[in-house]
């Protein structure tokens, strides 16, 4: 009965439990995997180690404080989470915001992009033994996380983003740290190529490793760098533009690998494109107003409300509905890393264990997001 | 000056011995004492090396990832693995219950033994070696296979399925890359036509295999580097360890000494490798000569074999570490076809190579 349960079908196949600690899986994911020996049989993720059940308690904040509680889901796209929801109230109350904290936003969120990516890169390379490249990526998050500290006053959790605008005004440094921090960036881009990108090793670890059909990737619902490495347009930024996103020349990152390293390949891509983005804005921010002025206590409308924006991992989509009081009635989110994890059980199938870890690292999940 | 050119361990060895045996008269009582000093010595001087390895590979590791390194504990953070191995000292030696506790407990002393076993035959210095036994080569590569031993038992004997893991990776990588490591050996065997390690450092008197060995040598020596970092399971072929598939593999359930046993032997077994690299490929303590230059032979042999020895040692130490802080991780299969598909045929190859190029005298 109970090898029936735990689908052992022959000898020599046991079970690991990866996680809920274990030093692959970023957080206190649970995979539970069936092995033959080093081959995956089956993948079954266990969740539920980290909720804190955000979408309750912002049943019971008003419009300005549910914002904040959205930077801990995805804690490395925390500008992006609140963006959303800011988004969401704006679109509600149907608020024009400023141009200047459109620029601003925009910015902020290829920087939240952008440093993602780098912490991303920073573990994959740590995820399959290579402990250097860590430490290269991490300069350059440093220097991204001073930005946010001179103009938000954090570096993880900002809550700058308002409904409105953004909160306060950027700090004189900004620009000019900015624009050296892209420069920073490009000049390294060559160190980034020579430990990871170039090498060997790291390329076989990747090719043809964890194939995510297009297919597969629609019917999961995968989002983001994952689904683009599928070959799917799905990039929000472009299908649904918002704050101002249409006016700016960049390309959707695509690949039709499907495997590790088509994903890898989307991703450092993706770096490059939020670099130009930036570069794009940061010397015409228009002057003006940072935000719109708005009542004290916000009250939306009767209806309910939808706003998807394109975080580092995929699409957050925020669903508001309201019943006119200050609070709202009932709020869901959509985290794109949910449905991601969703399609590894599929991919790691016949892997290895090595493989497991891979797969992992090139989907780039954040544990939190997916339990909220 | 003077003092430091004639100064060589092989007259300090002897004066000791000649002090010895006027102070004690009773013969077997002198072998024993001799023994005992010979055991303590040798002991003292693989920690310390194990401490300055240590010391070594967190410089290196800082120097590669651009920060600083220990740097608080002691002149220039000399001092922290002493104090690091000290934490370990005072910490709890855990023994899991569900574990075989016998095996569990003996297996880190197999892993260091063995280790410390292969050290014996290496000649350190001109007319210093503990054991110059005949089959110098032969026993090396024997007794290093038996490391396997200790590795397998501790996997087992935890009863932890990580360690089981990590175990049966380390079995199936330490037994077919001894096969290249055995092969790249001989090559030089055949070249000097000796296994003794001292013959094979004289027979380098002339030149180092390396560079008068030819191409083939060279392969053997390239193969015989990457097939020993893999026999020493260190980085890019810590399958058996792999921190974030296994989270520590076989050394998973142990703690405190019984942990620092094993890095105590992996530190022991680099260095084996290194100094058995630098003996039959890069002449031991032979000094670096070229042709008939005799001013600057006569130069380099004023700087004292040991320094030849360790300085050659070290630097097959930099690059293995070189490899472990710069490469990825390979994985189990991609490991055994590197051995069976690639490194196995070209050595098989390489000796066919070198024993025409000894039979017709290719050679310098």
């Amino acid at each position: 009965m109970l090898l029936e349960q735990n689908h052992i079908t022959k000898e020599g196949e046991f079970v690991i439990n990866m996680g809920p600690q274990h030093p692959a899986t970023h957080g206190v994911l649970h995979l539970k995997v069936w092995l033959d020996g080093e081959t995956i049989k089956k993948v079954e993720p266990h969740l539920g180690y980290i909720h804190r059940s955000i979408e309750k308690m912002c049943e019971r904040l008003s419009y300005r404080q549910f914002i904040f509680t959205t930077s801990r889901m995805d804690y490395l796209s925390a500008h992006i989470n609140n963006q959303a929801c800011a988004l969401v109230v704006e679109k509600a109350l149907q608020l024009e915001v400023p141009p200047r904290a459109k620029a601003i936003r925009i910015i902020m969120a290829e920087l939240t992009r952008l440093a993602s990516h780098q912490l991303w890169w920073a573990c994959m390379g740590l995820d399959l033994g290579a402990v250097t490249p860590f430490f290269y990526a991490f300069r350059e998050r440093e220097a991204i996380n001073e930005i946010w500290e001179e103009t938000c006053g954090a570096r993880l959790t900002q809550n700058y983003i308002v409904p409105g605008g953004v909160m306060m005004d950027t700090h004189p440094n900004f620009r000019k740290r900015v624009k050296d921090v892209m420069k920073q960036i490009k000049d390294k881009a060559h160190e980034y190529e020579e430990l990871l990108t170039g090498n060997v090793i790291f390329q076989e670890r990747l090719k043809g490793v964890g194939y995510l059909s297009r297919e597969d990737a629609i019917s999961y619902g995968c989002t983001g760098p994952t689904a683009r490495a599928s070959g799917i347009n799905s990039d929000i930024r472009k299908l649904f533009p918002y704050d101002g996103y249409e006016q700016i020349k960049f390309d959707e990152v695509l690949n039709s690998g499907g495997d590790c390293w088509a994903r890898y390949l989307v991703r450092i891509e993706e770096m490059k494109q939020s670099v130009s983005i930036i570069e794009q804005l940061i010397d015409i921010i228009p002057e003006g107003d940072f935000q719109v002025k708005t009542k004290n206590v916000i009250k939306l409308p009767k209806g309910d409300f939808y706003q998807r924006v394109e975080t580092a991992r995929g699409e957050l989509g925020v669903y508001i509905v309201s019943d006119g009081a200050a609070s709202p009635y009932r709020c869901k989110f959509r985290s794109p890393n949910l449905s991601n994890l969703s399609a590894i059980p599929k991919i790691a199938e016949g892997a290895k264990i090595g493989d497991l870890v891979a797969i992992m690292a090139t989907v780039d999940l954040v544990i939190p997001d997916i339990d909220r | 000056m003077k003092i430091l050119l004639s100064y060589s361990f092989s007259s300090l060895a002897s004066k000791i011995s000649t002090w010895l045996s006027n102070v004690i008269s009773n013969e077997m009582l002198l072998i024993i004492t001799k023994m005992l000093i010979l055991g303590i010595s040798l002991l003292a001087f693989l920690v310390v090396l194990c401490f300055f390895l240590g010391y070594m590979e967190r410089k290196v590791a800082a120097f590669m990832e651009i920060r600083i390194g220990p740097n608080r504990v002691g002149p220039k953070g000399s001092l922290q693995i002493v104090a690091d191995t000290v934490k370990l000292l005072f910490k709890e030696g855990l023994t899991p219950d569900a574990s075989d506790k016998f095996l569990f407990n003996l297996a880190p002393f197999i892993v260091v033994i063995t280790s410390m076993l292969v050290v014996a035959p290496i000649a350190y210095a001109k007319d210093f070696q503990l054991w110059d036994i005949s089959i110098g080569v032969l026993y090396v590569s024997s007794i290093s296979s038996m490391g396997v031993i200790g590795i397998l038992m501790a996997g087992w004997s935890s009863s932890n399925k990580y360690s089981l893991i990590g175990a049966m990776r380390s079995g199936a990588q330490i037994v077919s890359y001894e096969l290249s490591i055995g092969l790249s050996l001989i090559s030089i065997v055949i070249l000097s036509g000796s296994m003794s390690l001292s013959e094979i450092v004289q027979s380098q008197a002339n030149g180092w295999w390396i560079f008068k060995g030819h191409i083939p040598v060279i392969i053997s020596f390239v193969i015989f580097i990457v097939a020993s970092t893999a026999e020493i399971n260190r980085a890019p072929f810590d399958l058996t360890e792999a921190e974030q598939e296994l989270t520590g593999g076989f050394h998973t359930e142990y703690s405190g000494m019984k942990f620092a046993m094993f890095l105590l032997s992996e530190y022991i077994n680099l260095f084996v490798v290194s100094a058995i690299a630098a003996t039959i490929f890069l002449g031991g303590w032979m000094p670096f000569h070229i042709g008939s230059l005799n001013g600057f032979n006569h130069l380099m042999d004023y700087i004292p074999s040991s320094i030849w020895f360790f300085a050659k040692t070290f630097l097959i130490i930099f690059i293995i570490m070189w490899f472990r802080w710069t490469f990825p991780r390979l994985r189990i299969d991609q490991l055994l076809n590197l051995e069976w598909k690639y490194l196995l045929p070209i050595s098989m190859v390489n000796i066919l190579l070198v024993t025409i190029m000894t039979i017709m005298g290719w050679h310098f």
